[in-house]
């Protein structure tokens, strides 16, 4: 099996974690849904570096961010799917 | 001898045959990378380890001769017998004077306990003056191992080091003459924490060490995780991975006041400057909840924490899976858990975090195929096949023991090799 672009968590998941270095924008990624061995395909917008996250559907402002099946907070900009998903747009719902 | 012939026992080659070429430029040496001995297991049952039997019944792995420090006055008297005396390790720090209170209380509980491990033969302890030297001297003379203290009033360094060198060397004598004998996992004390963590920890090193920690509490070893600060956004979660209402209840408690007594009163923003790291940000972590559940993978899937014990507290309640209320700052956690008598430590790492402690070897691992190319002298097991999808977690985790077992053998880790000793005592508050 080739190996994968970027991999998930579980199913309930709203981002991907990038596993190779050199992603570039309008790159079609293949992704390994940890959770239930399944894959998935997602096209990024914006280049994404190694361990970065990639928005696995269109997320808007004040929208929850699910990863681990988890709330690991919030969006604080519209994310387009396949875009870059970092500390730009998303912030801790903590502090 | 009457039989020339008499036939030599010889060891397997660990190398091919032949000699290698002196290169002209290093650039192009092929390193050497002999065969381990002796390291296959046999099958996936429960392993057994050669370790050090001490006189209060624990195993440990290493066999050091410790020169202690009291306090940051003895540092240059220890580091002095350091140098006499081979095969000795003076392990210097900065604290120890008009400490108080909870805070002059860890601080001999970090130094007896750092003595009392198992992966120490015997100590020199050195202090400023006899009182609190003697403290620390009948605090690890408690677990039946060889202890002696001096003190450098009214003596000067000269004749401590000339009396400490001649006593140290003694304990090394009789030290390297102990052997090592077969004792089972059972008897094994293992605590994790990671650090440089990013969010291929949370992917794949992380739970290589669950997986670890779920097969080693099904075999009655004995396991410690901590980083009170780095389960913030999973305490519920983490609550509920207690083995009773009360343990969880336990956890919450000292959470809540970790936030309370510490965070609250000394933030002066928000923690998003330190929580997570730079170095974690760089690696892909964006928030501390996102950290915090990566974190938490550590410990697996099956395994529940049986009690919450104190920084640098020994488990008091058998075998088992314990919490430590411990910083998450790496050699602070390390160095308490290695003071509650761990003896070999496994930490994973996303960005490549180099620390090691000078009695508990530290076993680093990664996921992070750019760490694996950039910082291999650290890394002692390699898990970055899971983001290839070429190993399992139960494959990862099995090759994790393996390299557990290697290193309670005897192997030295990377930290060793390269001398990662970062020996940090937990303050708690300004001395008087």
């Amino acid at each position: 099996m080739a190996a994968p672009h970027f991999l998930v968590h579980e199913k309930a998941d709203s981002v991907g974690v990038i596993v190779v270095e050199g992603v570039e924008a309008k790159s079609t990624l293949s992704g390994w849904l940890m959770e239930t061995d399944g894959n998935i395909r997602v096209k990024s917008i914006d280049a994404i570096p190694l361990g970065h996250k990639v928005a696995l559907k269109n997320i808007k402002k004040g929208d929850t961010i699910t990863k681990y099946g988890h709330d690991i907070g919030k969006a604080i900009a519209d994310i387009a799917k396949g875009g870059h998903v970092h500390v730009h747009n998303v912030k801790t719902k903590r502090w | 001898m009457a039989k020339a012939a008499k036939k030599v026992k010889k060891a397997a080659r660990s190398v091919p045959a032949g000699s290698v070429q002196v290169p002209k430029l290093v650039e192009d040496m092929e390193f050497i990378q002999p065969t381990p001995r002796g390291t296959k297991l046999k099958g996936r049952g429960k392993p057994s380890f050669w370790g050090y039997r001490r006189e209060n019944g624990r195993v440990g792995v290493r066999n050091h001769v410790v020169i202690l420090p009291l306090d940051d006055l003895a540092n240059a008297a220890c580091e002095a017998v350091g140098h006499n005396i081979k095969g000795t390790l003076a392990i210097p720090h900065p604290y120890g004077r008009l400490q108080f209170g909870a805070d002059l209380e860890l601080h001999f509980d970090t130094l007896i306990g750092t003595g009392s491990n198992p992966n120490v033969a015997a100590v020199i302890v050195i202090g400023i003056e006899s009182g609190w030297t003697q403290r620390v001297v009948d605090g690890i003379a408690k677990t039946g191992k060889p202890v002696a203290g001096f003190s450098i009033e009214q003596n000067g360094d000269h004749k401590v080091i000339a009396a400490a060198s001649k006593q140290a060397k003694e304990f090394v004598h009789w030290a390297t003459e102990l052997r090592r004998e077969e004792a089972s996992v059972d008897e094994l004390w293992v605590s994790v924490k990671c650090g440089e963590s990013d969010t291929t920890s949370g992917l794949a090193s992380n739970p290589t060490v669950g997986n670890f920690i779920d097969k080693m509490d099904a075999w009655g070893a004995t396991t410690c995780f901590g980083e009170t600060s780095e389960i913030t956004g999973a305490e519920m979660v983490c609550a509920s991975r207690g083995a009773t209402k009360a343990v969880g209840d336990k956890f919450l408690k000292t959470f809540n006041a970790y936030m309370d007594e510490v965070i609250e009163p000394h933030k002066t923003s928000d923690l998003s400057d330190s929580q997570p790291t730079k170095g974690n940000i760089e690696g892909g972590l964006t928030t501390i909840e996102e950290k915090a559940f990566g974190n938490l993978e550590k410990i697996g899937k099956k395994a529940k924490y049986i009690d919450v014990l104190e920084p640098a507290e020994a488990p008091g309640k058998g075998p088992g899976l314990y919490f430590m209320d411990t910083s998450s700052a790496a050699a602070e956690c390390v160095t308490l858990q290695a003071a509650a008598g761990f003896v070999v430590h496994l930490f994973p790492t996303g960005q490549g975090n180099v620390v090691g402690n000078p009695i508990e070897p530290v076993i680093k691992l990664t996921a992070n195929p750019r760490t694996v190319r950039t910082m291999s002298e650290h890394i002692d097991y390699d898990c970055s096949g899971i983001m290839r999808r070429e190993m399992n977690l139960d494959q990862a985790g099995d090759g994790l023991i393996d390299m557990c077992i290697r290193t309670c053998n005897g192997r030295n880790t990377a930290a060793e090799a390269l001398g990662h000793r970062q020996f940090v005592l937990t303050k708690l508050y300004r001395s008087a």
